[in-house]
């Protein structure tokens, strides 16, 4: 995108509390929320040829310890912050040693039987977890003595956050070592030939990826001030997996795109339309027939071959 | 920051209170905002539909005015997600900019949502019967007409322990507090009144199969009692017929689990049943007659619990409207009249505490056959039952809130 393209967008993200109502700037800390989720599973399915069902372990689990440090412990989010991160993203090194076992197929059910195991013992302990009822009277955090409690302060602190968030994914994914794993996916032998440690590659990135996975949970958690097993579910992994489909893997933009279809069809459009699962399924159905690629590679794709034609006819 | 039509009514609402208009005036600005929070996918559907049937059976009745005011409802579903429960909640305050919300139905969204009722102060006609709402945790804005998970368990626990002279028993039920709590209460009203509670057990909301826990119940006791939301009590007992154990041990049902909405698909094995809830269709009133009967000729069956349940909160909020002459922006006066109303509705008589929760008639009721469709036939009527039973509020103040653990089970045989 061009200086001034970037510029238009941040313009646009920053001024949207300003003009929006309470509603959607609400559901736009939502989408924001979703968009790292996305993103961070992208750099498995997308850029790791790694297709996992199982990804709302990290966002669930992180939601669950901080929550649970705060009302339990009662420690402070200072504290529990940065406690939940280390403890989810090491529960994704052992995740990540078993899982890689496999890939392909199997990798998939492997992440979705581990997931299944946390949604199972959310449901389950209910002694630390509450079960069915969900943690609850939890608080947001009050970065620099800014109470996050009214829309427009938690909207700037989600977008601070996905910021961070997608450009360090972006680093991640341009560096050398995301090239290496870009091979891996594409030539994963060839890669091994070459000496690269293709499942040290295959295993970093799994980490990396719940590590911020990790991070959307947090937000989550102090965007619902609440958490329940649901957000375990496989129900809450697929919805990842639909937005980075949708939305186009190996993109950087295209999980971000993906994840704002799917929260508005989920939030808004579900207002106005009863059967919004159905308009859900027609619009993934649109898409893989017209653009089986996602959106941001087949609009670029689509907007590109009318270019040409616009100038072969000039 | 934006001026919303909210912001304008409220300044124009100041200017013309400055310019010394009657308070009524100010009232009168648009239709009334009824917000339903309520789910239409996933297994708590059925019930979720029921509700928005019956209230919208109840908003055409009235031709869609309630305290002289034209009403427009607004429609969420969580699809029983607590999280997107909130998040539809919000939706409904922040963008269709409701008054009133009813609902939730389930427990665990009322607990999700407790703090932004309190944040948005939006008030609340509850549907959820989460306990600590009314009781220790008090929410100024929630007022309930229905009833607490244990409200209707506790008159059981009484008519099994004196009328039905049942000495041990045993409980099931889902995992999930509305089955904590109303086991708790039924546990501690059988054991005051001298019986035993032999064996608890809590089976998943969602188990798919009840055989292992049907193979773990005692013979050896005097009753079951199922404390099952939405289907889990017709596929509890289905299978526990299977097994044969129906004329066994005999089994008394919690409010919702012998509804009327999974009776329908019962035959006769659940003859004879005892069950206790603030309704049944089979109430004698004039105000239910009329109920059941347009309900039956919309969509052919009788109306639960889930629907009665809007449809007295309906009937709580119109009482309340027209006490206020139709001004329900003022909301610490809302709050204030609603829980001081006393009012006539299909359950009977309503009152509330104040503490917000319902004051009303709990019926003993035994599933009879009548014109060839399983009813709840009233056998026995506790009036005036509050969510205390018969404790001083104070004393059962003093106690934790019901739960798995609380009261202890003191004569559990394993």
């Amino acid at each position: 995108m061009s200086r001034a393209g970037w510029v238009a967008l941040a313009a646009a993200l920053l001024g949207f509390p300003l003009v929006g109502g309470e509603y959607y700037i609400n559901l736009a800390s939502q989408i924001f929320i979703a968009a790292i989720f996305a993103a961070s599973l992208n750099l498995l399915v997308g850029y790791g040829g790694l297709p996992s069902l199982g990804h709302a372990s990290w966002l669930g689990l992180a939601a669950y310890i901080s929550a649970w440090m705060s009302l339990k412990l009662g420690l402070a989010h200072w504290a529990t912050a940065p406690l939940a991160l280390l403890a989810t993203t090491l529960v994704g090194c052992a995740f990540g040693w078993v899982s890689l076992r496999a890939t392909g197929l199997g990798f998939l059910m492997l992440t979705l039987a581990l997931s299944q195991v946390l949604w199972g013992t959310a449901y389950r302990w209910v002694s630390v977890t509450d079960g069915d009822n969900g943690l609850r009277g939890l608080t947001r955090p009050t970065p620099f003595g800014i109470s996050l409690d009214d829309a427009a302060s938690f909207y700037y602190f989600a977008l601070a956050i996905t910021a961070v968030a997608v450009w360090l994914m972006a680093v991640f994914v341009a560096s050398p070592f995301g090239v290496a794993l870009r091979g891996t996916r594409d030539q994963a032998r060839r890669m091994s030939a070459l000496g690269h440690d293709v499942w040290l590659i295959r295993w970093i990135t799994f980490v990396y990826a719940a590590f911020w996975g990790a991070v959307s949970g947090l937000l989550f958690v102090y965007y619902n001030k609440y958490i329940h097993p649901a957000s375990l579910s496989i129900t809450a992994s697929a919805e990842g997996l639909l937005a980075v489909i949708a939305g186009g893997s190996a993109t950087l933009a295209g999980p971000i795109v993906g994840a704002v279809i799917v929260m508005i069809l989920k939030n808004y459009v579900s207002g106005f339309i009863e059967r919004w699962n159905m308009l859900l399924g027609f619009v993934f159905v649109f898409i893989v027939i017209f653009m089986p690629e996602g959106v941001v590679p087949g609009v670029r794709r689509l907007f590109g071959r009318g270019m040409r034609a616009w100038r072969s006819r000039r | 920051m934006a001026f919303t039509r909210r912001r304008f009514i409220q300044a124009a609402g100041l200017g013309a209170s400055a310019l010394g208009f009657p308070a009524i005036v100010r009232g009168q600005s648009g239709p009334i905002r009824v917000g339903l929070m309520t789910v239409k996918t996933g297994p708590l559907a059925s019930g979720g539909i029921d509700m928005e049937r019956a209230l919208v059976q109840y908003l055409k009745e009235r031709n869609y005015t309630m305290g002289g005011r034209k009403v427009d409802l607004f429609v969420g579903d969580s699809g029983g997600v607590p999280a997107q429960a909130r998040t539809k909640i919000q939706e409904l305050v922040e963008r269709d900019r409701i008054h009133v919300m009813i609902g939730p139905l389930d427990t665990a969204s009322a607990l999700a949502a407790d703090d932004y009722i309190r944040q948005a102060q939006l008030l609340t006609l509850s549907v959820a019967a989460a306990e600590d709402m009314t009781q220790r945790k008090p929410n100024p804005w929630f007022t309930r007409g229905t009833s607490t998970s244990s409200q209707s368990a506790q008159p059981l626990a009484d008519y099994c322990a004196k009328t039905l002279k049942y000495k041990r028993m045993a409980t099931i039920a889902d995992d999930i507090a509305y089955g904590h709590e109303m086991c708790a209460g039924f546990q501690r009203v059988f054991e005051d009144a001298g019986g035993k509670i032999v064996q608890k057990l809590f089976s998943p909301l969602t188990v798919p199969d009840y055989g292992t826990y049907i193979a773990q119940l005692k013979t050896n006791v005097d009753g079951i009692f199922l404390g099952f939301a939405g289907s889990n009590g017709f596929r509890f007992f289905r299978q526990f017929n299977e097994y044969g154990l129906r004329g066994k041990i005999a089994v008394v049902g919690g409010m919702t689990a012998f509804d009327e909405a999974v009776l329908r698909n019962m035959g006769d094995e659940a003859l004879g049943i005892v069950t206790s809830c603030w309704y049944s269709a089979e109430i004698e009133n004039a105000i239910n007659k009329r109920f059941v009967a347009n309900f039956r000729v919309d969509w052919g069956y009788d109306p639960g619990f889930y629907a009665a349940a809007t449809y007295v909160e309906a009937a709580v909020l119109e009482a309340t409207l027209q006490a206020l002459k139709g001004d329900i922006e003022d909301k610490p006066a809302f709050m204030k009249t609603v829980r001081a109303i006393k009012v006539d509705t299909a359950r009977g008589p309503v009152s509330f505490d104040r503490y917000g929760n319902v004051v009303g008639s709990v019926y003993i009721r035994k599933v009879e056959r009548k014109d060839g469709r399983l009813v709840n036939r009233v056998i026995h009527t506790y009036p005036n039952v509050s969510q205390f039973w018969t404790y001083k509020p104070e004393e059962f103040l003093k106690n934790p809130v019901y739960s798995r653990d609380w009261p202890p089970a003191k004569n559990l045989e394993s």
